[in-house]
C-alpha cells in the first residue's frame, strides 16, 4: 500500500485499437470511451465465451435434469438464471452486475431464498407425518394400508434381481410377469417357464434359494405393483415361492376427496391439519403438509412441553452470550493492559503464544475440553485436582460452568488481541495531556483510555455477543445440550441454547421426531432477538452510518 | 527470573533502571501474571500433544504428562479415514475460499468504484442479510438441498460440491463489508489515470486493484478457510456417508462415541490437523488482527 505500484496497463492488448490512445487528447469528449470485451475480441473476450459456454452447458442440464423430475420451480429458476447471466455479461450496459452477479447468485440461492423459505416453514406443519404433498400422502396411504385379498389364489413366483434391484417373476396363465417396487409388473416375452415357475428372465438374474435366505428381510417387504396407480393392488410374498395380490383396504374417493376403509365403511374426510379424519376423531397416520398460520409460534410460547423449556434455554443462552463477552473481554483486557507496557521483554513472542487457544481450532479445543472434564478419566479431575470426582459435564450448574470457562479459554486471546490493537492506537498525546494535567493513573484510566477503547472495540463486543448467542459447536460438541431437563419431554437440556434447541426439535440428528415447523419458527424467533439486540447495539456505536 | 531482569539494565529507551520494590510494582508483577496467563493458555494444547503420544491411546492412559513417548496413535491414523476426511477438509475450504476472495472482492469493488442505482439498498440490505446467520437456516437449507439433489444429484444431500455452494451463499455478507472498507483507502486516482490509458474496467480490475489489496484477500481468505474448516452443523447436515465428511464432522464422531477409546486418536488427528492453521495464523497474525478490526469498525 505504501508504494502503489504505477498504473500500467499491459500495452498488447490494447494495441490494436489506436483511437484508445487518442481518446484523453480529445477535450471535447468527457467521459473516454469505454472498451468492453462485449465489443473487444481479444483473449479476454475469448476466455468470458468459454466460461459462460460452460456456465449455460451446466445450467441447461440443470434445467433438463429439473424438468425430468418435474420440478417446475428448479427448472424455471434456472432459466431465469442464466438468462439474466447472458444478459449481463454480454450487455454493455450491466457494468456493476458484472461484478456482483456471481456472489448476488449464490446468495440468492442458499441464503435469501434458505432465509425466506425458513419464513414459509415456519407457518407449516412441515415435519414426520406431514412430510410432503397431499398427493403423495394419499399414495403412501394406500400402500401401507394393502392387506392380502382373502382367498385369492396365489401366483408361482420366482425372485429376481438387476443391478441390485430386487423383483418378482410371476406366471399369470402361462404368460410371465416381471416387475420390481419402481417399475410395475409387466409381460417379458424372452423367459423360461420350468415346472410352473420361471427360471430366466432377460436382463435379470433369477436367485436360488440360498441367495433369498440372506434377503429374506428385502424380500417379504418387496412389493411390486401391477401399475403406476396405487389402487391397483400389488403382488407380496412371505416364502419367496408363492405371491398374493394385495389390495389396499382403504379407497380414495377423488371427487368427494374423501377416504373410505373398505372393510369397516368407515369415510374419513380431510381436515384442517392436513389429515384425514374419521367423524370419530380417528385420523390416518400419514398426513401432507399444510399452512398452519401462528400454530408453531403458538406451540412454542403457549405449549407447556416447549415454552417452559424455551424460556429456560432462552435464559441460558442470554447469559451465557453476555457472560461470555464480559469474561473473554476483561481477561483479554487485562492482559493487553498487563503486556502494553514497552519496558516488558520479548512481547511480541509472548503475544504468540498467548494467543495458541484463538489459534487452536475451535471445534478441536471444545472436544479437548470435553476429555479433559471427563468426571473419571479427565486431566482436570485426575491430576490437577488430584482425583477429585467433580461431575463437571453432568451437573446442570457445572455444566454451565465449564461451558463458560472453555469459552474464556477458547475466546480470551481475540479480545486480548482487539485491545491490544486499541490501546495501541490511542494516541501517547492525550494521555501525556492528561498526565500534565495532574490526573493520576486510575483517573486517565477512567477518562481518557477507558472510553477511547470502548468507542474502538463496542461494535467488535456486539459481534461477539450475536456469534455467541449462535455459538453452535461449543455447546453441541462440548455438552450435546446436556445434562436433559428430567421432566420435558422434548430432547433439551440444561445447557441447550437456542439454536440448538432448534437442532434438536427439527429432528434432524436423529434425537425426535422431525419437526421441522417448529424449528423454522424458533428461528425465526432467534433471528429476530440477534437482529434486534444487533441493531440498537450498531445505533449507539453509530457504526452504521458510517459504513454507508 | 526476576534477578537476572533485575540486575540488566532494563530499556534502553527509557534508561532508567528500576531497582527492589519499585521494579516490582512497576514491572515485576507484569512477568508473573503473564507467567500465569502463559501456562493458562497453553497447557491444553500441551497435554494433547502429550496425548497424542501416549502409548495407551485412552483417556486414562493420556493423564501423566509424557510419560511415554511413541507414534503409535499417528500411525494407528492410517488405518482410518482420517486422511479421507483431511483431503475432504482441504478441497472444501480451499474451493469455498478461492470462491469467497472472487465473489467478494468483485462485488466490493463494484460498490466501491461504481455508482448505480441500488447501491445504497444493496449495501443495506447486504448488512441485514448478514445478521441473519446461514445457521440458522439449516432446516431450509436441507431441504432446498434434499429436492435440488432428486434433479441433479452433485448438488444434492452428501455431495461435497453442494456443500460448497452453500457456503458461498455466505460468501458476500461480512466479507464484502471488510472489502469494501479497504478497497476504498485505495486512492480512485489510480484507476482514473489507467482509465485514461485506456485500461478497461477489467484491467484495472485484475491487474491493479486487486495487486494492491492482496494483504485484505489473504485475510478474507484465511478467515473463509477457517470458517468452512470449523463448521460441523451443515457439514453434518449435508454429507452423511463416513468418507464425506470432514475432520470436524469426523473427529466429532469419534469422540462423541467411545470418548476414552479413541482418545489417542483424536489426538493425534487433532495435532495434525492444528498445525497447518496455527502456522497460517501466526505467520498471518499481523493481517488478521488488522482484518479482524478494520472489518467490524469501519
Amino acid at each position: 500500500m505504501s508504494s502503489p505500484k504505477p498504473p500500467k496497463v499491459e500495452s498488447h492488448q490494447n494495441s490494436d485499437d489506436p483511437a484508445d490512445v487518442l481518446v484523453p487528447a480529445e477535450p471535447v469528449r468527457k467521459r473516454p470511451y469505454r472498451e468492453s470485451h462485449a465489443r473487444n475480441y481479444s483473449a479476454g473476450f475469448f476466455a468470458k465465451l468459454a466460461l459462460l459456454a460452460i456456465i449455460d452447458a451446466l445450467g441447461v442440464y440443470v434445467v433438463m435434469a429439473a424438468w425430468g423430475q418435474d420440478n417446475a420451480l428448479i427448472a424455471w429458476s434456472m432459466v431465469a438464471l442464466l438468462l439474466v447471466t447472458n444478459y449481463v455479461y454480454f450487455s454493455k450496459r450491466a457494468l456493476p452486475m458484472k461484478y456482483l452477479l456471481p456472489g448476488l447468485a449464490f446468495l440468492l440461492i442458499y441464503q435469501i431464498f434458505t432465509i425466506g423459505y425458513t419464513g414459509y416453514i415456519a407457518f407449516t406443519n412441515y415435519g414426520d407425518g406431514h412430510n410432503s404433498n397431499k398427493e403423495q400422502a394419499i399414495e403412501a396411504l394406500l400402500i401401507q394400508n394393502e392387506k392380502r385379498v382373502e382367498g385369492s389364489s396365489g401366483y408361482k413366483l420366482s425372485v429376481v434381481e438387476q443391478d441390485g434391484t430386487l423383483g418378482f417373476a410371476i406366471v399369470d396363465d402361462g404368460v410371465v410377469l416381471v416387475g420390481t417396487a419402481e417399475t410395475p409388473l409387466e409381460e417379458s416375452a424372452g423367459a423360461v417357464i420350468e415346472g410352473g415357475r420361471v427360471v430366466s428372465v432377460p436382463d435379470f438374474t433369477v436367485l436360488g434359494i440360498n441367495d433369498i435366505v440372506t434377503l429374506q428381510k428385502e424380500v417379504s417387504n418387496l412389493r411390486v405393483p401391477f401399475s403406476e396407480d396405487p389402487e391397483a393392488g400389488s403382488i407380496r410374498t412371505q416364502d419367496a415361492s408363492n405371491g398374493y395380490v394385495y389390495h389396499s383396504i382403504l379407497e380414495y374417493d377423488s371427487e368427494a376427496d374423501t377416504m373410505t376403509n373398505v372393510q369397516t365403511g368407515v369415510v374419513y374426510q380431510p381436515n384442517d391439519v392436513g389429515q384425514f379424519e374419521s367423524p370419530d376423531g380417528d385420523v390416518l397416520p400419514v398426513g401432507w403438509r399444510v399452512v398452519v398460520g401462528f400454530d408453531n409460534f403458538k406451540t412454542a410460547f403457549g405449549d407447556s412441553r416447549y415454552s417452559e423449556p424455551f424460556v429456560k434455554v432462552l435464559v441460558w443462552t442470554i447469559v451465557f452470550s453476555v457472560l461470555s463477552v464480559i469474561t473473554t473481554f476483561a481477561l483479554g483486557l487485562f492482559l493487553a493492559v498487563v503486556l502494553n507496557d514497552e519496558r516488558v521483554k520479548g512481547r511480541r513472542i509472548l503475544r504468540s503464544v498467548m494467543i495458541l487457544p484463538y489459534a487452536f481450532p475451535a471445534f478441536m479445543s471444545f472436544l479437548l475440553w470435553r476429555g479433559m472434564l471427563n468426571t473419571d478419566y479427565g486431566f482436570i479431575n485426575t491430576i490437577l485436582l488430584g482425583g477429585a470426582d467433580i461431575p463437571w459435564l453432568s451437573d446442570p450448574n457445572l455444566a454451565k460452568l465449564a461451558v463458560l470457562g472453555v469459552q474464556l479459554w477458547v475466546g480470551f486471546p481475540y479480545m486480548f488481541l482487539i485491545c491490544t490493537g486499541a490501546l495501541q492506537s490511542i494516541p501517547g498525546d492525550v494521555i501525556e495531556a492528561a498526565k500534565i494535567d495532574g490526573a493520576g493513573v486510575a483517573r486517565i484510566w477512567k477518562s481518557v483510555t477507558m472510553p477511547l477503547l470502548l468507542i474502538a472495540v463496542a461494535p467488535l463486543l456486539i459481534s461477539s455477543f450475536a456469534f455467541n448467542f449462535n455459538n453452535f459447536n461449543i455447546i453441541e460438541m462440548l455438552t450435546g445440550g446436556g445434562p436433559r431437563f428430567v421432566d420435558a419431554s422434548v430432547p433439551v437440556g440444561h445447557t441447550d441454547i437456542l439454536i440448538t434447541m432448534v437442532y434438536a426439535i427439527s429432528g434432524l440428528d436423529g434425537g425426535a421426531a422431525k419437526n421441522y415447523g417448529l424449528a423454522s419458527a424458533l428461528s425465526i424467533v432467534i433471528f429476530i432477538i440477534v437482529a434486534t439486540i444487533s441493531v440498537i447495539g450498531f445505533r449507539r456505536t453509530r457504526s452504521l452510518e458510517e459504513i454507508i | 527470573m526476576a534477578h537476572t531482569t533485575v540486575t540488566a539494565p532494563s530499556s534502553q529507551a527509557l534508561r532508567t533502571s528500576l531497582k527492589g520494590k519499585r521494579w516490582w510494582r512497576e514491572l515485576g508483577w507484569r512477568y508473573v501474571v503473564i507467567a500465569f496467563a502463559i501456562i493458562y493458555a497453553i497447557f491444553p494444547i500441551v497435554y494433547i500433544f502429550s496425548a497424542s503420544l501416549s502409548t495407551s491411546g485412552t483417556l486414562t492412559g493420556s493423564n501423566h504428562l509424557f510419560a511415554t513417548v511413541t507414534g503409535a496413535n499417528y500411525a494407528a491414523l492410517g488405518d482410518t479415514k482420517f486422511w479421507t476426511w483431511a483431503v475432504n477438509t482441504l478441497f472444501i475450504g480451499t474451493a469455498t475460499a478461492i470462491g469467497t476472495v472472487l465473489m467478494g472482492a468483485a462485488a466490493a469493488y463494484a460498490f466501491s468504484r461504481f455508482r448505480f442505482t441500488g447501491r445504497r439498498v444493496g449495501l443495506t440490505s447486504l448488512l441485514v442479510i448478514q445478521m441473519f446467520p446461514q445457521l440458522l437456516a439449516f432446516v431450509a437449507v436441507f431441504l432446498l438441498l434434499l429436492s435440488l439433489g432428486n434433479a441433479v444429484p452433485v448438488l444434492g444431500l452428501n455431495s461435497r460440491i453442494a456443500l460448497i455452494m452453500v457456503y458461498l451463499g455466505g460468501a458476500l455478507g461480512v466479507n464484502t463489508f471488510l472489502m469494501y472498507g479497504f478497497f476504498n483507502t485505495i486512492p480512485k486516482e489510480l484507476d482514473e489515470a489507467a482509465k485514461i490509458d485506456g485500461a478497461t474496467h477489467g484491467q484495472i480490475y485484475w491487474t491493479i486493484v486487486l495487486r494492491l489489496v492482496a494483504p485484505v484477500l489473504a485475510v478474507v481468505g484465511l478467515l473463509s478457510f477457517i470458517g468452512s474448516f470449523s463448521d460441523f452443523l451443515l457439514a453434518k447436515l449435508v454429507l452423511q456417508s463416513e468418507s464425506n465428511w470432514t475432520l470436524a464432522v469426523g473427529l466429532y464422531a469419534w469422540v462423541s462415541d467411545q470418548l476414552s477409546a479413541n482418545w489417542g486418536l483424536f489426538a493425534a488427528g487433532a495435532v495434525i490437523s492444528a498445525i497447518p492453521v496455527i502456522a497460517l495464523f501466526i505467520f498471518l497474525q499481523k493481517y488478521i488482527v488488522s482484518g479482524l478490526t478494520a472489518g467490524s469498525i469501519k
